[in-house]
């Protein structure tokens, strides 16, 4: 409801998966990276920098699932720390979850749909 | 049987005391912990004190690698906590809403801040240092302290806080996210889940009232 109302432009689908993406952020991402994404001083980047999250679309699966290290421009801040990975969370967990971030705090109205991650987290290793 | 029904009206009487009190004057926030009582005599009399709960003297290593106290905190109200700098769970949350605290009272000089590392191994001054710096902390009114694995998990428990080396827990370390409100006599005045903004917001109101109580 709340997703539809702020973006009138999303399919059903699409509005789902959010819905169920926004469960696992609350389990998974949110006591670092923040409700609104907003991320925790410098320590933790925000999640809101819609272009990274366009240009690096490919590159999210592996992020969540792998972790990540070393430097990061975020909004035009450099992030330096370690993220832990998610092994354990599956393609279709990701696919909310990458859902509800572009969807909320990017500008993406599209579903991170299970073959885009299933696909990218081959191509990106 | 008889004492228990004296202990009983005792404690009615006690209790319609205490809300007669509260009526008339204000709010006051409770002292928690276990208490004594000890009898002293003045001019002839004998007179009962209350002992209560204190956190005990203590001194640790902040992140400036300088020894921090508990004379560094006399006279002043102080908030502490117990977290690991690579703690993927609770803590960011709890950090989170301490940083809020925080910045309300920056500069204040009445109000301190104390966060624990429950990690003896990792978090050196230096690994304290940048977390601080990245949290957003600039002054030296918030402290973060390591010390030896046995003082710093003896102090939790003076604190009442629940901590323990865990493999299975994540980031390897159990700990509890109380916020934890000691006024300048050293004594336990609220503890706020940090993780729960509703007792977050307490934290905020009870804070002002310990201040007001100065």
């Amino acid at each position: 409801m709340l997703i539809f109302s702020c973006q009138p432009n999303v399919s059903i689908e699409t509005a789902q998966y959010a819905i169920n993406g926004q469960k696992l952020y609350v389990t998974h991402c949110q006591s670092c990276h923040g409700s609104k994404g907003e991320g925790l001083g410098m320590l933790y980047p925000p999640l809101t920098d819609t272009t990274y999250l366009k240009e690096n679309r490919g590159m999210l699966p592996r992020i969540i699932k792998s972790g990540m290290n070393g430097l990061i421009k975020i909004n035009g801040k450099d992030y330096e720390g370690n993220m832990p990975g998610n092994p354990e969370l599956t393609n279709v967990d990701i696919a909310y979850i990458l859902t509800y971030i572009t969807t909320t705090f990017g500008n993406s109205t599209d579903t991170y749909t299970q073959e885009e991650v299933k696909n990218n987290l081959v191509n990106y290793r | 049987m008889k004492l228990k029904l004296t202990t009983y009206v005792s404690a009615i009487v006690f209790s319609s005391v205490f809300v007669g009190c509260t009526e008339t004057s204000e709010t006051k926030l409770p002292i928690i912990g276990e208490r004594a009582t000890e009898e002293r005599v003045v001019d002839g009399r004998t007179v009962v004190d209350t002992i209560y709960h204190q956190i005990p003297p203590f001194a640790f290593l902040n992140q400036d690698s300088v020894e921090i106290t508990d004379r560094d905190f006399d006279d002043k109200v102080y908030v502490a906590n117990f977290f690991f700098t690579h703690c993927p769970s609770i803590c960011p949350t709890m950090q989170r809403n301490l940083l809020k605290v925080y910045e309300k009272y920056k500069d204040d000089e009445r109000i301190a801040f104390l966060s624990h590392s429950i990690d003896f191994k990792y978090d050196s001054p230096s690994v304290l240092k940048s977390y601080a710096e990245k949290l957003g902390v600039t002054n030296d009114q918030w402290q973060f302290v390591t010390g030896e694995k046995k003082k710093i998990y003896g102090i939790a428990d003076k604190y009442l806080v629940y901590t323990k080396e865990d493999q299975d827990a994540p980031g390897g370390y159990d700990h509890q996210s109380y916020l934890v409100l000691i006024d300048p006599h050293k004594r336990i005045r609220g503890a706020y889940d940090g993780t729960n903004d509703e007792q977050v917001a307490q934290l905020f109101d009870d804070l002002k009232t310990l201040l007001k109580e100065q």
